[in-house]
C-alpha cells in the first residue's frame, strides 16, 4: 500500500478505462456461473468467496462456484489438459486465484485471456502505474492479464504464553532454534509458503539483494545462495523432527502451533493470527512478529484462462472484488482480514470511513508494526531455489 | 429363449466393453503417449525415452519408490498374516454371518475419513499422547514423528486398519466353503497344534478363494493417494502422491515425467502381483517338503494369540479414530494436553453448512447414479449367465477385477483427456462414469455368490407355471434376492463415497464431494471442520448399510426364510 502511495503522481498517467463496453459485459454475464478456482485450505477465504457469490448473484445475477484447490497448479494443469484436448472454448476454469510462478507459466504459454483489467470500472481505484505493486507480480509485468484482489505480506506468529522473545531476524533463528530444538519449522518448500520462508531468508542474507530482481543466472545463483545454505545447514538439525519432514502448508503449521507441537507459524496475511483467535483455531495469546529488516510482500491476483466458458461473469467478479465496499468487508478481521489493494488516495470520504470503522484486535498488527515491504525476487529464483533445496535436502 | 439370452449377453458385453474396458485402455494410452515424449499441446511430437530420464533425475524419486514398495508390500503381508491368525483364533466364535456385522463400520468408513481420524489419534499432540501426558507430566507434545514419519509406519497402520477387516471378511466367507471343523478335528486327533493345522491344511485350501481379493488389497496399498496424503511421509512422499504432485506442477513440462511416473506406478503394481505369484509358487514347493516332515508345531499357539491381540489393538485404534472425528466436529477449543474439548459448540457445523450441504448433495447424487448403473449392469450380466446356462469364463472374472487391480493414477489422467475430447470432461456424468468403473466390480463380486446360490427350484416352478424369463426375473429372482442386492448396493455406496482421485480428476474439481473436501481440508488449519466432513463421510455408508439391513427386514417381515442372510 505504501508503494501505491508513493506512486501517486503516476496515477494521472494511467490509461482511462474503456467503460463503454461494460454494460455489454454485465448483460452477457447475467445468469452465468463463474467457476472460481482458488486454494480451498482456508475456511475464512472459503466463507468470503461464498459471500461474494451471494452479492454478485443479487447485484448482477452472477453466481460464483468456488472450486477448492489443494494447489493452484491444479487449475493450470486443467487448462493445459483442456488445450491438449483441443478445448479452446467453454473451458472448465473461469477465474483463478493465481500467484507469481503460475502466472508466469500461464502467461508464457498464452493460456490467459486479456488484457482486461483496464476495462473494469473499479480499476480506477487502483494504482496501475508501471512500477506499482498492482502492475508487477513477482517482477513479472502484469500487463492487464490479471486483476489484484488482496494484499499479502509475510508475517510470523508465536504463542506469547510460551515464547516471550521470538527471533529478531532470519539470521537469529539459528541461535533461537539451537536454544529451542524441535520448536521451529517451515512448510515444505514445494509449497508456496515454504518457498517464501526460504526467499525471506535469501533476501536478508544475500550479499547483493538487487540481483534477485533480474532472472536468475548460474553465477548469480551460486554467489547469492551460498550464505543461505550455510545458514540453513546450521538451522536444520534443530528444526522440528530434525528437519526430516515438514508441514505440508502454512495451515498445517498453524494447527501445529495450536497443538503446541511448534512455537512459530507463518502466513502471508497479517490478520491471520487475529482471525484464527476469533475462530478458535489459535490460542488467545498468539501474536504477530516480523524480522527487523521487514518482510516480503506481494499482491494476490485473479486471472481468466483463454478458454474460460464464462468470461463476462469472471470479469464482473474481478470487478466486484475491487469495489471499495468489498475491499473494506474483506479487510474486516471478523471476515477475512486481508489488507486492501486499493490506492487510498483514490477513495472518497464514505469509502475511507468504511475502512476506518473496521474492528481491531490485540493480535492485529498496525501497518507500522509490520515494517518495510521487501520486493519479491523474480519467479525464476523461487523455482531454482526450491529445486536446489530439494536436491540438497531430499534424499 | 436361447437367442434372447445371447442378445442380453451381447448387450452386457458391449456395455462392459465400451463403458469399462475402453475408458481404461484409452486412459492408459493417453498416459503412455506423454510418458514416451508425445504431448502435442506442448509441441512435443517425437517418441523418446527422455521423460524417463527426467523422472529418474527428479529429487526423491528413488526414496518414493522404495517407500511405496515397503509400505505397500509390508502392510499387505502384515494384514494378511494378522487376518489369517485372527481368523484362526476367532473362527470358532464368530460364524460367517455374525462376524461380518461387527466388521461393518471398519469396512464402511472411507479410507480418507479413517486417515483423518487416525492422524489425530496418533499425532504427537493427539489423543493417545494426551492420555499419556498427565501421568508422564508432559506439558509439550513430544518431538516424535508418529504421523507422516519418514518410514511410513503411520501409513502402514492406517492401511492395515482398513485392510484387515476386509481380509477377515473375505477369509470368513472362504472358510464357509471349507469343512474347517472336520479338518481341524482330524488334525488335532493326529496331534497337530491348532495353529499348524491352520497353516498346513486350511490355508492352502483357502488361498485360491482369497487370492484375488489379496491382490486387490496389494494394488490399493501400493497405489493409494488419499491415505498417503494424510498419514504418509511428505518429503518425499510415496510414489502415487509424488506422481499426483508432478501432474499438478506449475511447470507444464512436468506432465511428461509425471506420465512416466504413472506408468511406473502401474509397473510397480504388476511387479507386486508377480512377486506374490512367485511367492505362492515357492511356498507351494517348499511347503510340500515341510508338510512331509510332519512337525506338530505345538509352539505355534502363542503366535495366534499375538495375532488376535494385535488385530484387536488395531481395530480399537481405528474405533478411536472414528470417534475422534465426531468429537472434533462438536468441539470449539481443544488444545494439548486436554483429553476432552475445553469448550463444545455446534458452530463447526454451522460455519461449514453451505459447504457440506453441497458436498453431501453431490455425494448422494454420485452414489445413487453410479450404484444404480452398476447394479443394473450386474443384474443383466448375471441374468445373461443364467439364460445361457453357462458359468463365468476366467477372462470374464479377470475383467471384473481389472479396475481394482490397476492403480488409479495410471490411467485417470489419460482418461480425463479422453473425456475432455468427448466433451464430457468436468461434468457430473464423467464423475459418475469414472466412479462406476470401481463401484461395478464390488457390486458384481458381492452379488455373484448369492445369485448363484439361489434355489433353482423357485425359478423352475415359476417357469412351469408359464412365467416368461422377464417375469421370472422380476417376480421371483429379484424379490428373493432383495437382501443380497441391498447389501451389494450398500457396498457400492461405500465405494462411491470413498472415491477420491476419480472424483478429483474427472470432476475437474467442480464436483466437490465429502471425500474431496475432507482430504482438501485435512491440509488446512481447522480440524473441527474436517471433523464435520469426515463424520458425514463415514455416516453415509453406515446409513446405506443400515438401510440394506432394514429394508428387506421390513418388506419381508412376514417371510421368515427371506429375512436371513440369504
Amino acid at each position: 500500500m505504501r508503494q501505491t502511495l508513493l506512486a501517486l503522481a503516476a496515477l494521472a498517467l494511467a490509461p482511462a478505462p474503456a467503460l463503454a463496453d461494460w454494460q455489454d459485459t454485465l448483460d452477457a454475464a447475467r445468469g452465468q456461473t463463474v467457476y472460481f478456482n482458488a486454494w480451498g485450505g482456508d475456511p475464512r477465504t472459503n466463507d468470503f468467496l461464498a459471500w461474494v457469490s451471494e452479492q454478485t448473484e443479487a447485484l448482477y445475477g452472477v453466481t460464483v462456484s468456488h472450486v477448492k484447490l489443494t494447489d493452484t497448479a491444479e487449475a493450470v494443469t486443467r487448462v493445459i489438459s483442456e488445450r491438449a484436448a483441443g478445448v479452446t472454448e467453454g473451458g472448465s476454469v473461469d477465474l483463478i486465484w493465481i500467484n507469481g510462478p503460475n502466472f508466469l507459466a500461464m502467461k508464457e504459454q498464452d493460456l490467459l485471456h486479456g488484457p482486461f483489467v483496464a476495462d473494469l470500472p473499479n480499476a480506477r481505484y487502483l494504482d496501475l502505474s508501471d512500477t506499482s505493486a498492482a502492475s508487477v507480480d513477482f517482477t513479472v509485468p502484469v500487463e492487464g492479464m490479471e486483476s489484484p484482489w488482496r494484499l499479502a505480506k509475510f508475517v510470523f506468529f508465536h504463542d506469547s504464553a510460551r515464547v516471550a522473545a521470538p527471533p529478531a531476524s532470519m539470521a537469529a533463528m539459528v541461535d533461537w532454534a539451537a536454544a529451542n530444538p524441535g520448536r521451529l519449522t517451515h512448510p515444505a518448500p514445494s509449497n508456496f509458503m515454504g518457498a517464501t520462508f526460504l526467499k525471506q531468508a535469501l533476501v536478508e542474507l544475500a550479499p547483493d539483494p538487487a540481483v534477485l530482481q533480474a532472472p536468475v543466472t548460474d553465477d548469480a545463483f551460486a554467489a547469492t545462495v551460498a550464505p543461505l545454505w550455510d545458514w540453513y545447514d546450521a538451522l536444520r538439525p534443530n528444526l522440528w523432527r530434525g528437519g526430516a519432514t515438514y508441514p505440508e502448508n502454512e495451515s498445517v503449521q498453524m494447527q501445529l502451533l495450536n497443538d503446541g507441537e511448534v512455537d512459530i507459524a507463518m502466513a502471508f496475511d497479517p490478520a491471520a493470527a487475529a482471525a484464527g483467535i476469533a475462530r478458535g483455531t489459535l490460542p488467545e495469546s498468539t501474536r504477530v512478529f516480523v524480522p527487523e529488516g521487514g518482510t516480503i510482500g506481494n499482491i494476490s491476483f485473479v486471472a481468466i484462462p483463454f478458454n474460460a466458458a464464462h468470461r463476462a461473469g469472471a470479469e464482473v467478479v474481478a470487478n466486484f472484488l475491487l469495489d471499495p465496499a468489498t475491499q473494506a468487508h474483506m479487510q474486516n478481521i471478523e471476515v477475512l482480514g486481508s489488507f486492501s489493494v486499493l490506492d487510498p488516495a483514490t477513495l472518497d470520504a464514505d469509502a475511507q470511513a468504511a475502512f476506518d470503522a473496521l474492528p481491531t484486535s490485540p493480535a492485529l498488527p498496525s501497518l507500522a508494526d509490520l515494517g518495510p515491504t521487501l520486493l519479491e525476487p523474480h519467479p525464476s529464483w523461487m523455482t531454482r531455489l526450491t529445486e536446489a533445496w530439494a536436491v540438497r535436502y531430499v534424499e | 429363449m436361447r437367442s434372447d439370452g445371447r442378445l442380453l449377453r451381447g448387450a452386457v458385453l458391449a456395455a462392459v466393453g465400451a463403458g469399462l474396458l475402453a475408458p481404461i485402455a484409452l486412459g492408459l494410452w493417453e498416459t503412455l503417449r506423454p510418458a514416451f515424449g508425445v504431448l502435442p499441446a506442448l509441441g512435443r511430437t517425437v517418441w523418446s525415452l527422455e521423460p524417463w530420464a527426467e523422472l529418474a533425475a527428479l529429487p526423491g524419486v528413488r526414496t518414493s519408490l522404495m517407500l511405496t514398495l515397503w509400505t505397500g508390500i509390508g502392510s499387505t503381508v502384515l494384514s494378511l498374516l494378522l487376518a489369517l491368525g485372527a481368523a484362526a483364533a476367532l473362527h470358532d466364535r464368530i460364524g460367517g454371518g455374525r462376524g461380518g456385522r461387527w466388521l461393518t463400520p471398519f469396512l464402511a468408513i472411507p479410507h480418507a475419513a479413517m486417515a483423518v481420524g487416525l492422524a489425530f489419534v496418533l499425532a504427537p499432540s493427539g489423543w493417545l499422547a494426551r492420555l499419556l501426558a498427565e501421568p508422564l507430566g508432559w506439558t509439550r507434545p513430544p518431538d516424535l514423528a508418529s504421523v507422516n514419519d519418514p518410514w511410513g509406519l503411520a501409513l502402514m497402520i492406517g492401511l492395515m486398519i482398513k485392510e484387515i477387516p476386509f481380509l477377515l471378511l473375505v477369509i470368513l466367507a472362504g472358510l464357509g466353503q471349507l469343512p474347517v471343523r472336520r479338518h481341524m478335528a482330524m488334525g488335532r486327533a493326529l496331534g497337530y497344534g491348532r495353529g499348524i493345522v491352520w497353516i498346513k491344511v486350511i490355508v492352502p485350501q483357502l488361498w485360491p478363494l482369497i487370492r484375488l481379493p489379496v491382490w486387490v488389497v496389494l494394488s490399493y496399498a501400493l497405489s493409494n493417494v488419499d491415505m498417503a496424503l494424510v498419514l504418509g511421509p511428505s518429503t518425499p512422499p510415496v510414489l502415487a502422491v509424488a506422481v499426483m504432485r508432478w501432474f499438478t506442477d506449475p511447470d507444464l513440462a512436468m506432465l511428461l515425467p509425471a506420465s512416466a511416473g504413472a506408468i511406473l506406478q502401474a509397473g510397480v503394481v504388476l511387479a507386486g502381483v508377480a512377486l506374490f505369484g512367485a511367492a505362492e509358487l515357492a511356498a507351494a514347493r517348499l511347503g510340500r517338503c515341510w508338510l512331509r516332515r510332519g512337525g506338530r508345531g505345538l509352539s505355534f499357539e502363542p503366535g495366534l494369540l499375538l495375532a488376535r491381540g494385535l488385530v484387536l489393538a488395531l481395530l480399537a485404534t481405528g474405533a478411536l479414530a472414528m470417534l475422534s472425528l465426531a468429537v472434533w466436529s462438536v468441539a470449539w477449543r481443544w488444545s494439548f494436553p486436554h483429553v476432552l474439548p475445553e469448550s463444545w459448540s455446534a458452530k463447526p457445523w454451522q460455519m461449514a453448512e453451505r459447504g457440506w450441504r453441497e458436498a453431501l448433495g453431490n455425494t448422494l447424487v454420485l452414489a445413487a447414479a453410479s450404484v444404480a448403473v452398476s447394479l443394473a449392469l450386474a443384474v443383466a450380466w448375471l441374468e445373461g449367465e443364467d439364460r445361457a446356462r453357462r458359468g463365468r469364463a476366467g477372462w470374464a472374472e479377470a475383467l471384473i477385477y481389472l479396475p481394482l487391480l490397476l492403480p488409479q493414477i495410471g490411467f485417470l489422467y489419460g482418461l480425463n483427456v479422453v473425456f475432455l475430447r468427448l466433451g464430457v470432461g468436468g461434468t457430473t456424468l464423467a464423475v459418475i462414469w469414472a466412479q462406476a468403473l470401481f463401484v461395478f466390480p464390488y457390486v458384481m463380486i458381492t452379488l455373484s455368490d448369492p445369485w448363484r446360490a439361489l434355489d433353482p427350484r423357485l425359478v423352475n416352478a415359476a417357469a412351469a407355471l408359464g412365467a416368461s424369463p422377464l417375469r421370472r426375473l422380476w417376480a421371483v429372482k429379484l424379490p428373493v434376492l432383495l437382501r443380497p442386492i441391498a447389501t451389494a448396493a450398500a457396498i457400492g455406496v461405500a465405494v462411491s463415497v470413498a472415491q477420491y482421485l476419480p472424483t478429483l480428476f474427472m470432476g475437474a474439481g467442480r464436483v466437490p464431494t465429502l471425500t474431496t473436501e475432507a482430504v482438501t481440508l485435512s491440509s488446512g488449519a481447522d480440524r473441527r471442520i474436517v471433523g464435520v466432513y469426515a463424520t458425514l463421510q463415514a455416516a453415509l455408508p453406515f446409513a446405506a448399510y443400515g438401510l440394506a439391513f432394514l429394508v428387506p427386514a421390513l418388506l419381508h417381515r412376514n417371510r421368515a426364510d427371506l429375512r436371513g442372510t440369504a
